[in-house]
């Protein structure tokens, strides 16, 4: 299914400067890979090279962060708004 | 920046002694005006490390967006050291767009500086705190 992704403005340089874009998947896995498919420049920013969640985004279903669900495996339900943002951390 | 902002960017960085604090700015991406300061937890709890809170990193996103801003940088504070980025903040700063604010509570009175992070490149930028 189509799912609306909402892009934080670091990664809107990849996407035309759109603010959310649409992608395929019925997993937060499969949507993250189709976003990447669409936009390579976003390679490496979201996932890392093994596939798995890059570790300086955060990405949520609606209101929730998938970490806290079954990460990348979190399914998708029709009409839910994915959002990533930077992972906002420091010392 | 207005000067209620500046106050309650640094009320929040003692407020979270002895460890850091930190929070999200929104504001206008195009001139750096600051609108407003979302405060948020500190998840790490630590007096040398901060992670903001991504739930409501989400939230103050979205609330940024509904009033016509963005979240345009972030602040926390130094206990110890100087309002300068440390090796981590620089490795970390996830967007040269932003502005990074430090507060340094080192001494009596803290110090507030904000900088742009390109890559490892620091370049502090002036605060102008605007009257009352």
């Amino acid at each position: 299914m189509a799912v609306e992704v909402r892009l934080p403005t670091v990664l809107r340089q990849h996407a035309g400067g759109r603010s959310a874009v649409i992608a395929e998947g019925s997993t937060i896995g499969e949507v993250l890979a189709d976003l990447v498919r669409s936009y390579p420049g976003m390679k490496g920013q979201v996932l890392t090279e093994d596939g798995s969640l890059h570790r300086f985004v955060n990405v949520y279903v609606d209101d929730d962060d998938v970490r806290y669900l079954d990460q990348l495996d979190t399914k998708v339900a029709d009409g839910v708004t994915v959002s990533i943002l930077p992972a906002v951390a420091g010392g | 920046m207005p000067a209620n902002v500046y106050a309650e960017i640094v009320g929040h960085c003692l407020g979270g002694l002895p460890d850091e604090a930190c929070g999200l700015i929104g504001g206008d991406p195009a001139t750096g005006d600051v609108v407003r300061c979302y405060p948020t937890r500190n998840l790490a709890a630590s007096a040398k490390l901060y992670t903001v809170d991504p739930r409501e990193h989400l939230r103050a996103d979205r609330d940024a967006e509904s009033r016509g801003f963005e979240i345009i940088g972030v602040f926390h504070s130094h206990t110890h050291t100087d309002a300068y980025p440390s090796p981590t903040d620089i490795a970390q700063a996830p967007d040269p767009g932003w502005h990074y604010v430090l507060v340094s509570l080192r001494d009596t009175h803290p110090t507030l500086r904000s900088y742009r992070i390109h890559g490892e490149v620091v370049e502090e930028e002036p605060v102008v705190v605007e009257p009352r």
